[in-house]
C-alpha cells in the first residue's frame, strides 16, 4: 500500500475518467453519468485511503513522489500532502460525487451535451487535486492556471443567461492574477539560482532561501494578488458574484467550495512560509482587506435579490474570516482558518445545492418569487435552514468551531480587527434569516403558485412562469402553492453534507488533529507573531521539525 | 590584377541550402516545360523533397560549428536549429498550399495574378479549375532565403537573403483566388513597405561599413568592442534593426502586418506568420549577439522599448479586431514583443538563457500559428473563407473537432499551461528576469492577460454563442491539411507537456560562432 502512488492516482483517475466520458458516443448520457459517478466515488475512496495512510505525527509532507519533469527549468513533477492539503482533497472527494448526483436530471441549455458537462467536471476535479497535491511551485502554477479552462467551459457552456460575460470575467481575473504570480514564481527561481547555485522550484528548497526583504515584498505581492483574486478579498472580488450567479449549480458549488480555497490555501502554503518577513510586514494591510471584506460583503449580501449572488457574497465575507485567521499568525487562528475552508465548502455547498433545487422548481433566482415554501416542502425548508444556520455559524454546526477558533486565535494579536470582524456574525444572521423567512415562511406567493384545479375545472398549468401571468388575468381564482418536496435523489444529494455539518459541528476534533501539525509547521516558518504576544503556551518556542 | 580567389565552400555544411534552392530551380523548369496536368503533383513532390532533404541533412549536420564560404556563412547550432524549424514549417505550409478539396475550384490560388480585380476575365478565373503552381518554387525560394538569413555571417549576405526571402513573399501575397482586390492590395502594400525597410537595412549596412571598415559580423564585433562609441556605428545599427524589425513585424514597424495577413491567401499567411518570423529573429539574434554582443548597451535600450511597444500594440489593438486573420496578425505582433523579451535575456559574456529560450519560442510559435491559420482555411462560406468573427459563432455545435482544435491553438497562443505556448513564454520570461529585466517581464505578463481577452473572445463565440442560421460551413479537410493539423496540434501538446528533450536540444545548440 505504501508504494502505491495514491496522489498520482487521485489526479490520473478523474482525468482518465474525463477522457472516457468525453469519448462515449452521443446519446449515452445515462451511461456517462454512471461512469462519472463511479469515477468520482473511486476518487473519494482514494482520498480516504490517503487519509488513512497519512500519519499525523509523521513528517510534514507525506505520500511524496517526485519525478524530474522539465530538467532545463529545474521542474519536478513532485506531489505530496500535508494535513491542510489532505483535508482539501477529502473535501473535493466528497463534493464531486454530490455535485454529480445533484446535476443528474438538470435540464441543459440547448445544444449542450451531458457528456461534455461531466467530462469538464471530472477534468476540473483532476486539476483541483493537482493544485493541492503539488509540492513544486511550477507544478502548482501549472495546475493553478490549467484549472481555469474546465471551469471556464462549465460556466460558459452550461451557465445562466449572462454566462458569456461571467465566464470571460472569471477567466481574465484569474489569468491576470496567475500571470502576476508567474512573475514571482520566476523571481523565486532566479533567487534560488543565485543562492543555491541551481534553480529549483521545489517547495522545501525554496523555504530555506534567505531572501532580501525588499525582494520578498515584491515576490509576496505577486503571489498575494493571485490568491486574493482567487479567494476574493474585497477589491478583487467583483468576478465572484457574476461567476457564482451564472455558473450551473454544480459548477458554483465547486467554484466557491473548492476552487476559491486555492487562494486561502496559497496564503498558508506559499505566502507565509516563503516570504515570512514580507508576510509579517504586510499583514496589517491584508487584515484591513479581510475585515473590510467581512463587513462590506455581508452588507451587499443583504441587498441581493438574486439568491445565487447572495450566496456568492456570503462567501466573500467568509473568505475575509479565513484570511483573518491566517494573517493573525497564531496556530489557533490558522487552524480555525483551515477548518473554515473545509466547513465553508460543506455548508456553502449545501446552501448552493438547496438554492439550486429551489430554482429548479420555480425557474427564478429571485427571492421575491418565493414564499411560504415550508408549509408544502418541509424537508426542503429544513435543509435550507440547516445550511443557513451553518453558514451563520450557529453552535452545533460545523462552522461554529472554525469561526470560534479564528476569533479566539486572532484576538490576542489583533484585537481590533477581531472585534470588527465579529460584528460580521451579526450581519450574517441578518442576511440568512431574513432570506429564509421571506422564501420559506409567510403567506404562499411567487412563481410556484398555481391555479387550483377545482376553481374552474381546467387542469393546472405547469408550475412555472405561466402561473404568474395568470394572477393578473383572474385574481379571484383560488390558488395554492404547488411545490414538490425533496425527491429521493435530492435527499441522497443533501444527506452526506447534512451529516457532515452536524457531525463536524459536534465533534470537530479529528479534523483539527489532521491539520494542526501542518499549521504548526507553517507558523514556525513565519516565526513569532508581530504582536509579540505568545499565541498559546503549547505553541510557544516550538522549533520547526521539518 | 591577380586572379579572383574562389572562396572555399564546405558543400556538406551548405547541403540544406542546396537542397532547397535546387528544388526551387527545378520547380521553375518544371513550370516551364512540364505538361499542365503533371505540374501540380510534380511541383508538390519537388518542393517537399527539397525541404525534407534539407531537414534530413540538417539532422546529419547537427553539432557542426563552422564558418564557410569566405566567412560569409556561419553553420552553427542556432543556424541549424532555426533552419530545421524553417524547413519544417515550410514543408507543412507546402502541404497547406497543396490542399485541393476545400475550394470548389480546387485551389486557393488564382491562375493568373496579374488580371485586374473585378474584370470579366477575373470572374472567369475565380471559378476556373486552372491551377497556379508557381507558388511552390516561390515558396522554395522563400524558404531558401530564410535559411540563408539565419546563417548569414556578413551583412551583405544578410541583405541578399532578405531580398531572396522577401520577393517571393510579395508575389505570393497577391495570389488569392477569392477577394482579389484585397489580395492585390496586400501584395502592393507589402512590396512598397518591404522595399522601404530593405532600403533602411542597406543604408544601415553602409553606415556600419563606414564605421568599422568591414561587413563581417566578427570584424564588426572587434571594432564595436574597441570603438563602440562611434555615432556612425550606432546609427547604422539602429537602421539595420529597423529593417529587421519590419520583417519580424515588431511594432511600430508592423503596419503592413494586418493588411497583408488579411489579404494574402490564408495558407500563405500561415507560411509568412510562422516561417518569416523565425528567419527574421534568427537574423536579429545573430546580428545583435555576434556583431554587437560585446557592445550590448548600443541595442539593449532600443530592444527593450520595442518589446514593450510591440506587446502593448499587439495586445491592445487586437482587442478591436473583427476579422480572424487580422486578429491573428495582431497576435503575431504581440508575440514578436514576447520574443524580443527573450532577446533581451543575453547575459554577461554571451551566457544567459535568452538565445535557447528565443529559439524554442520561435519553434512553438511557428507550429501553433501555422495550425491556427490551417483551421481558418477550413471555415468557409459560399466559395471563400469565413473570416469575420461573427461568422464563427456557434462553430462548436457545427463542428466540435474544428472548434476544439482552434481553441487549443488559441489557448497555446494565450500561454495557458500544458500547451507549448506556456513553456515558451516561461522560457523567455525567465531569460529576461535572469538578467534583471523584471519590469519588462511584468509588462509582458500584463500584455499576455490583455491578449488573452481576444483569444478567449473567439472561444466564447465558438462555444458559448448559438450558431447563426445561415452560418458558415466547415470544409472537409483533405489529407494535406489534416496532416498539418495533426502535426501542429500534436507538437503544441507535446511541447507543453514534455518539452524537456526539445529544450535540451535548443540549449545545447545555442552557441553562435562568429
Amino acid at each position: 500500500m505504501s508504494t502505491f502512488p495514491l496522489l498520482l492516482a487521485l489526479i490520473v483517475v478523474p482525468a482518465a475518467g474525463a477522457a472516457a466520458v468525453a469519448a462515449l458516443p452521443r446519446g449515452r448520457d445515462r451511461l456517462a453519468k454512471q461512469v462519472a459517478l463511479a469515477i468520482s466515488l473511486l476518487v473519494l475512496l482514494l482520498a480516504v485511503l490517503a487519509t488513512v495512510a497519512f500519519d499525523t505525527g509523521g513528517p510534514r509532507f507525506q505520500l511524496t513522489s517526485s519525478v524530474t519533469w522539465i530538467a532545463d527549468f529545474g521542474v519536478s513533477f513532485a506531489l505530496g500532502v500535508d494535513g491542510i492539503a489532505l483535508v482539501m482533497l477529502l473535501l473535493i472527494g466528497v463534493l464531486v460525487p454530490v455535485v454529480l448526483l445533484a446535476s443528474w436530471d438538470d435540464p441543459l441549455p440547448a445544444h449542450r451535451s451531458m457528456r461534455s458537462y461531466l467530462a469538464w467536471l471530472l477534468l476540473l476535479e483532476a486539476m483541483m487535486v493537482g493544485v493541492f497535491a503539488a509540492t513544486d511551485v511550477f507544478l502548482f502554477y501549472v495546475f493553478f492556471e490549467a484549472m481555469l479552462v474546465p471551469m471556464y467551459f462549465l460556466i460558459g457552456s452550461f451557465g445562466g443567461p449572462r454566462r458569456q460575460y461571467a465566464a470571460m470575467k472569471f477567466f481574465l481575473y484569474s489569468l491576470l492574477g496567475g500571470l502576476v504570480m508567474l512573475a514571482s514564481v520566476i523571481g523565486l527561481y532566479v533567487v534560488s539560482n543565485s543562492q543555491l547555485g541551481q534553480g529549483t522550484f521545489a517547495f522545501d528548497a525554496l523555504r530555506q532561501l534567505d531572501i532580501d526583504p525588499g525582494v520578498q515584498k515584491l515576490l509576496f505581492l505577486g503571489f498575494f494578488i493571485a490568491f486574493a483574486i482567487k479567494a476574493p478579498l474585497v477589491p478583487f472580488h467583483t468576478w465572484l458574484p457574476d461567476a457564482g450567479a451564472e455558473a450551473p449549480i454544480g459548477g458554483a458549488v465547486l467554484l466557491v467550495g473548492v476552487l476559491d480555497k486555492v487562494g486561502t490555501f496559497g496564503f498558508l502554503r506559499y505566502c507565509l512560509p516563503l516570504f515570512p518577513d514580507a508576510s509579517r510586514d504586510l499583514a496589517p494591510w491584508v487584515l484591513v482587506l479581510a475585515v473590510a471584506g467581512v463587513l462590506y460583503a455581508a452588507l451587499l449580501a443583504m441587498g441581493q435579490s438574486d439568491m445565487k449572488r447572495l450566496v456568492s457574497y456570503t462567501s466573500i465575507a467568509h473568505f475575509g474570516f479565513i484570511a483573518l485567521g491566517i494573517f493573525a499568525f497564531t496556530t489557533e487562528g490558522a487552524t480555525g482558518a483551515v477548518l473554515y475552508m473545509v466547513n465553508h465548502g460543506i455548508s456553502t455547498g449545501l446552501l448552493f445545492l438547496v438554492v439550486g433545487m429551489l430554482i429548479a422548481r420555480g425557474g427564478s433566482r429571485h427571492i421575491r418569487d418565493y414564499g411560504g415554501i415550508a408549509t408544502k416542502a418541509p424537508l426542503l425548508a429544513g435543509v435550507f435552514l440547516l445550511a443557513g444556520l451553518a453558514s451563520l455559524s450557529l453552535p452545533g454546526t460545523n462552522n461554529f468551531a472554525s469561526e470560534l477558533l479564528v476569533l479566539i486565535g486572532s484576538f490576542p494579536t489583533r484585537p481590533v480587527f477581531t472585534i470588527l470582524a465579529t460584528t460580521g456574525i451579526i450581519l450574517a444572521a441578518l442576511y440568512i434569516l431574513l432570506w429564509y423567512q421571506r422564501t420559506m415562511h409567510g403567506p404562499p406567493r411567487g412563481v410556484l403558485m398555481a391555479d387550483d384545479p377545482a376553481g374552474d375545472g381546467t387542469p393546472a398549468p405547469d408550475p412555472g412562469g405561466a402561473g404568474a401571468t395568470a394572477v393578473a388575468v383572474a385574481p379571484a381564482r383560488s390558488r395554492t402553492l404547488r411545490v414538490q418536496d425533496l425527491s429521493g435523489r435530492e435527499i441522497a444529494v443533501v444527506a452526506p453534507l447534512v451529516a457532515l455539518i452536524i457531525g463536524l459541528g459536534v465533534y470537530p476534533q479529528p479534523l483539527i488533529d489532521l491539520v494542526r501539525p501542518a499549521v504548526q509547521a507553517t507558523m514556525d516558518d513565519v516565526g513569532s507573531d508581530p504582536g509579540g504576544i505568545t499565541p498559546s503556551t503549547t505553541d510557544a518556542g516550538t522549533e520547526g521539525t521539518n | 590584377m591577380g586572379a579572383i580567389q574562389a572562396p572555399d565552400l564546405s558543400l556538406a555544411a551548405l547541403a540544406p541550402l542546396l537542397f532547397v534552392f535546387s528544388a526551387a530551380a527545378v520547380g521553375v523548369l518544371v513550370e516551364a516545360f512540364a505538361p499542365l496536368r503533371a505540374r501540380h503533383p510534380a511541383q508538390v513532390v519537388i518542393a517537399l523533397v527539397g525541404m525534407v532533404g534539407a531537414f534530413v541533412s540538417i539532422l546529419l549536420l547537427a553539432g557542426t560549428r563552422e564558418v564557410t564560404a569566405g566567412r560569409a556563412l556561419a553553420v552553427d547550432g542556432p543556424a541549424l536549429f532555426l533552419q530545421a524549424t524553417i524547413v519544417g514549417l515550410g514543408a507543412l505550409s507546402v502541404l497547406l498550399f497543396a490542399e485541393r478539396s476545400l475550394d470548389p475550384a480546387r485551389s486557393a490560388f488564382v491562375a493568373s495574378a496579374a488580371v485586374p480585380a473585378g474584370s470579366l476575365r477575373d470572374t472567369e478565373l475565380a471559378t476556373s479549375e486552372r491551377v497556379q503552381t508557381e507558388v511552390y518554387p516561390l515558396a522554395s525560394f522563400a524558404v531558401g532565403g530564410m535559411m540563408l538569413f539565419t546563417a548569414a555571417n556578413d551583412l551583405l549576405i544578410m541583405f541578399v537573403a532578405l531580398e531572396v526571402l522577401s520577393l517571393p513573399l510579395y508575389l505570393m501575397s497577391g495570389l488569392a483566388r477569392r477577394r482579389r482586390l484585397l489580395s492585390q492590395e496586400a501584395a502592393v502594400k507589402y512590396f512598397l513597405l518591404g522595399a522601404f525597410a530593405s532600403a533602411f537595412f542597406l543604408y544601415g549596412l553602409a553606415l556600419v561599413y563606414g564605421a568599422t571598415g568591414s561587413i563581417q559580423l566578427a570584424d564588426i564585433r572587434t571594432a564595436a568592442a574597441t570603438g563602440g562609441t562611434d555615432t556612425l556605428l550606432v546609427l547604422g545599427l539602429s537602421m539595420l534593426i529597423v529593417g529587421l524589425m519590419f520583417k519580424a513585424s515588431v511594432a511600430p514597424f508592423h503596419t503592413w502586418t494586418p493588411d497583408v495577413y488579411q489579404g494574402a491567401p490564408t495558407s500563405v499567411t500561415a507560411f509568412m506568420a510562422a516561417a518569416t518570423k523565425v528567419a527574421a529573429f534568427g537574423a536579429i539574434l545573430r546580428l545583435l549577439y555576434v556583431a554587437f554582443g560585446t557592445a550590448d548597451w548600443t541595442w539593449r535600450p532600443l530592444i527593450y522599448g520595442l518589446a514593450i511597444v510591440s506587446m502593448v500594440v499587439g495586445a491592445v489593438l487586437g482587442l478591436t479586431q473583427t476579422d480572424v486573420k487580422r486578429l491573428l496578425a495582431y497576435s503575431s505582433i504581440a508575440h514578436a514583443g514576447f520574443l524580443l523579451t527573450g532577446v533581451i535575456g543575453l547575459g554577461a559574456g554571451g551566457s544567459g538563457s535568452g538565445l535557447p529560450a528565443t529559439m524554442f519560442y520561435l519553434l512553438t510559435y511557428g507550429l501553433t500559428t501555422l495550425g491556427a491559420f490551417a483551421v481558418v482555411t477550413l471555415v468557409r462560406e459560399g466559395d471563400g473563407e469565413a473570416t469575420h468573427l461573427s461568422q464563427w459563432a456557434g462553430l462548436a455545435q457545427r463542428s466540435p473537432l474544428t472548434a476544439a482544435l482552434m481553441t487549443f491553438f488559441l489557448l497555446a497562443l494565450a500561454g495557458i499551461p500544458l500547451t507549448s505556448g506556456f513553456t515558451a513564454k516561461f522560457a523567455v520570461f525567465r531569460a529576461a528576469i535572469e538578467v534583471g529585466a523584471w519590469p519588462l517581464a511584468v509588462v509582458a505578463l500584463v500584455a499576455s492577460a490583455v491578449a488573452a481577452f481576444y483569444y478567449l473572445r473567439l472561444v466564447v463565440l465558438m462555444y458559448f454563442s448559438d450558431p447563426a442560421p445561415d452560418g458558415p460551413t466547415v470544409g472537409v479537410a483533405g489529407l494535406p491539411t489534416t496532416t498539418v493539423l495533426a502535426v501542429t496540434a500534436a507538437a503544441t501538446l507535446v511541447l507543453g507537456i514534455a518539452p524537456g528533450a526539445v529544450l535540451d536540444v535548443a540549449r545545447s545548440a545555442a552557441v553562435l560562432v562568429g
